[in-house]
């Protein structure tokens, strides 16, 4: 075991409650494409150490919220935001802070997999490294690089041919990739966009099984369209609504268990139990 | 079921089934594609046959000889060859980093609106006539070029090729030393090429794939990492490519060339001093004049000329089309 996995990242700024790891809280998001509000006014607290999910039929806004969440979000052209998004208590599109160190501490993974065609599978896991300026000696490269893909779950498999190119990888291999590269900067909260929607049921299970553990160190957001998934791998739940020509709501909030036994909203339980979306 | 179609195990002729309207469409559209090739190759042919009879005569001394006094029977390519690649070497060094900053600038960094702006102006420049530049190059860059000369070559000349044969640092230096050379030519030249490596550099970095642009961005990575992560890999072969086309094209640049250098045929490794010759400034330059055989031998010169083109772009257009982004990408 590598001491990461022993003592979780603490950020030296972040207040006491918060010693484990980060918590995420958007306050009042609401998001815009071209003028046209896709979110209105949504409020979500994502606790450390756990898995929230987002589900909801195509088009509820909630990959748009899930790239608020990184402002990834205003990489767009012509979208827009309101509200706030507290990393530990710090709104991450506050003035004066550096839009690049926010994308580096809340880490993403898409929906299609998408590792650095030109680079080996070693070079993809600590691209971000280089990326964010860091200089490493070849012993710190190589314990890096095992140490991610073996939280990514996929050491074993690459271990004999980290030089070869990460295109060379099977699709779930990829995103298992990618989810390492992503590990590789050590960020707070990993953000998961549909992260299993083009793969087969096979490396779908290996992926739930690699966000299972890594809830155990740091905050997970995953958006899916799968309720089998939401319902294997989150903690609590989070259900997008957009009824016709109205932007984006939160209808339903609560533990997982909740929401899918026992949900309040009749929309929430015609939802969950496949009777639309 | 059919027993005479399951009887028979062999591969099928499948119709096409196109349509009279189909079959013109396709019968025109493939004679206008083999028609530009039939162009390309009743040129060189046409070129081919008409410097047989000077080749013939000279054999390999063509190329090795450098004087062109076709009056004394003395006719050979070495200098302005040399001169020729001179004239397109300098111009890529200068265009080069020019036309991949304008690219990267374009496509990574302008506002939505500059973009616009700047692509326009990227192609008006390419619209200027070449006579433009040669004027240009001739009245306003050359008296301010000649002095970026003299620095070269007082601070520089442990180079050969920045030497000069006179002292850059006399107090009345020998301003016509540093004018009419290749450099200067090269400079003009440069002007003409950007546009065209930049535009095709700009059209492969803009296809450089979003999803990894996006892997870039959300590991932190700056605007300047982005480039160095996503956009040079994916664009390498778009890059090389671009700068063949413009090498191309700066090897058969006439005009402006014709326009500024004066005529010197001689081995001159010495960029920077007066006088150089090239292939298109020699044969337009002596074209009026010629008599028959005199002819001959320019359009023999001419002959070597479209050969180096053709060679330099076809290698470009293999680059082009073999990187990843190749679809689409003009040439």
């Amino acid at each position: 075991m590598t001491s990461t996995l022993l003592d979780p990242p603490v950020e030296a700024t972040a207040p006491a409650p918060f010693a484990e790891a980060s918590h995420l809280e958007a306050r009042a998001v609401s998001a815009w494409y071209a003028g046209h509000k896709v979110l209105a006014r949504v409020s979500l607290t994502m606790p450390g150490n756990s898995v929230t999910a987002l589900i909801g039929p195509s088009g509820c806004g909630k990959s748009t919220f899930l790239r608020i969440l990184n402002r990834m979000h205003e990489t767009t052209p012509g979208a827009q935001m309101a509200g706030e998004v507290l990393l530990d208590g710090e709104d991450i599109y506050a003035a004066g802070r550096r839009v690049n160190d926010t994308r580096r501490r809340i880490g993403m993974v898409f929906q299609k997999p998408n590792p650095f065609p030109a680079m080996s599978i070693g070079d993809n896991v600590v691209a971000g490294l280089k990326l964010t300026g860091a200089r490493l000696k070849r012993s710190e490269r190589d314990a890096v690089i095992q140490r991610c893909l073996s939280r990514a779950g996929l050491w074993n498999e690459v271990k004999d041919r980290l030089d070869r190119a990460g295109s060379s990888l099977s699709g779930g291999q990829q995103q298992r990739l990618c989810i390492a590269r992503s590990l590789a900067v050590d960020p707070d909260v990993l953000l998961m966009d549909e992260p299993c929607s083009a793969l087969d049921p096979t490396s779908t299970l290996r992926i739930e099984e690699t966000i299972h553990e890594l809830a155990a160190t740091m905050t997970i957001v995953i958006v899916t369209h799968n309720m089998q998934q939401a319902a294997r791998v989150s903690d609590s739940c989070a259900f997008f609504l957009a009824t016709e020509g109205n932007p984006g709501v939160i209808v339903e909030y609560g533990t997982t268990d909740q929401v899918f036994h026992a949900p309040v909203d009749p929309r929430t339980n015609d939802y969950v139990n496949g009777r639309f979306g | 079921m059919d027993g005479s179609a399951s009887a028979l195990d062999e591969p099928r002729n499948i119709d096409q089934g196109l349509s009279r309207s189909d079959r013109v469409f396709v019968t025109s559209a493939r004679s206008v594609g083999v028609f530009v090739f039939v162009l390309v190759a009743a040129i060189g042919l046409f070129l081919g046959y008409q410097a047989l009879p000077t080749l013939h005569h000279y054999g390999f001394r063509f190329f090795t000889e450098t004087q062109w006094v076709p009056e004394r029977n003395i006719v050979g390519l070495a200098a302005v060859l040399l001169g020729t690649v001179e004239v397109a070497l300098i111009a890529l060094a200068v265009g080069f980093p020019l036309a991949l900053f304008t690219a990267l600038f374009v496509s990574e960094y302008a506002p939505a609106r500059v973009r616009t702006a700047c692509v326009s102006l990227i192609d008006l420049m390419a619209a200027v006539p070449s006579i433009i530049y040669g004027l240009w190059g001739f009245f306003l860059l050359q008296p301010r070029a000649m002095l970026v000369a003299r620095f070269l070559a007082q601070h520089f000349s442990f180079i050969p090729f920045f030497r000069v044969d006179t002292d850059p640092n006399a107090a009345a230096w020998a301003q016509s030393k540093f004018t009419a050379s290749a450099f200067i030519a090269g400079l003009a030249v440069s002007m003409m090429v950007i546009p065209l490596a930049a535009a095709i550099m700009r059209g492969v970095f803009a296809q450089a794939p979003l999803g990894e642009r996006e892997a870039a961005k959300a590991l932190g990575a700056t605007r300047w990492g982005v480039i160095k992560t996503v956009v040079l890999p994916f664009g390498r072969r778009g890059i090389i490519g671009g700068t063949m086309l413009a090498l191309g094209r700066a090897l058969g640049e006439t005009i402006a060339v014709a326009l500024i250098i004066s005529p010197a045929f001689e081995i001159k490794w010495h960029v920077l001093s007066v006088g150089t010759a090239t292939v298109s400034a020699l044969i337009a330059g002596r074209f009026g004049e010629a008599t028959h055989a005199q002819l001959s031998a320019l359009l023999a010169a001419g002959f070597v000329l479209f050969a180096m083109t053709l060679g330099v772009n076809t290698v470009a257009a293999v680059f082009v089309n073999r990187s990843r982004s190749g679809e689409g990408s003009e040439i």
